[in-house]
């Protein structure tokens, strides 16, 4: 360990706001990186699926609002 | 020899890779995660103070691996400009596509926690020197791949257009990697290089090679969950995507 206390670590030396700055962007940066594509996935899957039962819906002549919409 | 030959054939398939690339995206992404979470902790409670810059160094082990992966990520844009121009192969239009927003994303953090580490080691945030403006222009260059895929209507010509593009800038990467050793600058020079020992001791630098590591397997999953992603919004109307749509839904 570099720092003697959990005060010492949060103050880094008196570097603290730039330090814990840095790196609350750091953070924030890898979790866009990764949630992006994840909610891309997620969002695909959901319409298709919305997509393909409304595609069997017609196909069984059932009356489907979101068409007339 | 033939194997390569094989698996380049099969790159062709849009489908094989889906499926042959969708375990090894998860499992990159929990050890990149890993990876950069006992790097960044190391380096920032463990590795000992900079004996001239005190703690505010500790800011290098999410700058250095950030500037590192925006270096990596568009030189394999441009190579994958290359495959595409050459053989056509429309996964590396995938790639490009699904590459640019992560390697934005990896030089806008470069550039943030350069500009705060810079307050406190050189007294300013921004120098217009050759390697800060290099890593703008970077910056810039994804910023150019990803207008001009929304800009262009036919997905093809994007496409072509982007590895064009991709191609081109690869210019800037030595550009960046020399502007330390070629103009003078505040900027210091690489901490790991192939041809010698790292310029610092093995405590501060073990972190750091944790950290790279960390980084590089997180961008080869996230990038794998992005390629992912355009494999099934261009396929959307085939019979294996409509299956595998009916599999998640029951």
């Amino acid at each position: 360990m570099s720092f003697e206390s959990w005060h010492d670590f949060l103050y880094m030396g008196g570097h603290y706001a730039f330090v814990w700055s840095a790196y609350g962007i750091g953070v924030v940066g890898i979790a866009f990186i990764l949630l992006r594509p994840l909610n891309a996935r997620r969002r695909f899957f959901a319409e298709q699926a919305q997509r393909l039962r409304r595609q069997a819906g017609a196909e069984s002549g059932e009356y489907d609002a979101s068409r007339t919409a | 020899m033939s194997a390569l030959k094989t698996l380049w054939h099969r790159l062709g398939s849009p489908r094989w890779f889906f499926e042959i690339s969708a375990p090894w995206a998860t499992g990159l992404l929990v050890v990149g995660l890993l990876g950069i979470a006992v790097g960044l902790g190391w380096g920032l409670a463990i590795a000992p103070p900079d004996y001239l810059q005190g703690d505010s160094f500790r800011i290098m082990y999410l700058h250095v691996p950030a500037a590192i992966l925006s270096e990596s990520c568009y030189m394999l844009m441009g190579a994958a400009g290359v495959v595409l121009l050459v053989w056509r192969m429309k996964l590396a239009d995938m790639v490009i596509a699904a590459a640019a927003p992560i390697g934005a994303a990896f030089c806008s953090i470069a550039l943030v926690t350069g500009a705060i580490w810079g307050r406190p080691t050189w007294g300013t945030w921004w120098v217009w020197d050759a390697r800060t403006t290099s890593v703008l222009v970077l910056l810039f260059l994804y910023f150019g791949v990803i207008a001009l895929r929304q800009a262009m209507p036919r997905e093809e010509t994007a496409g072509r257009a982007c590895a064009i593009l991709a191609i081109v800038g690869v210019i800037d990467i030595p550009i960046i990697k020399y502007s330390v050793d070629w103009w003078l600058t505040l900027h210091q020079p690489s901490t790991f290089k192939l041809t010698a020992a790292p310029s610092m001791p093995p405590e501060m630098y073990l972190p750091l090679l944790v950290s790279v590591l960390g980084f590089y397997a997180f961008f080869v999953g996230v990038l794998l969950l992005g390629v992912g992603n355009e494999v099934l919004r261009r396929e959307h109307r085939t019979q294996w995507v409509n299956d595998l749509v009916r599999s998640r839904a029951s």
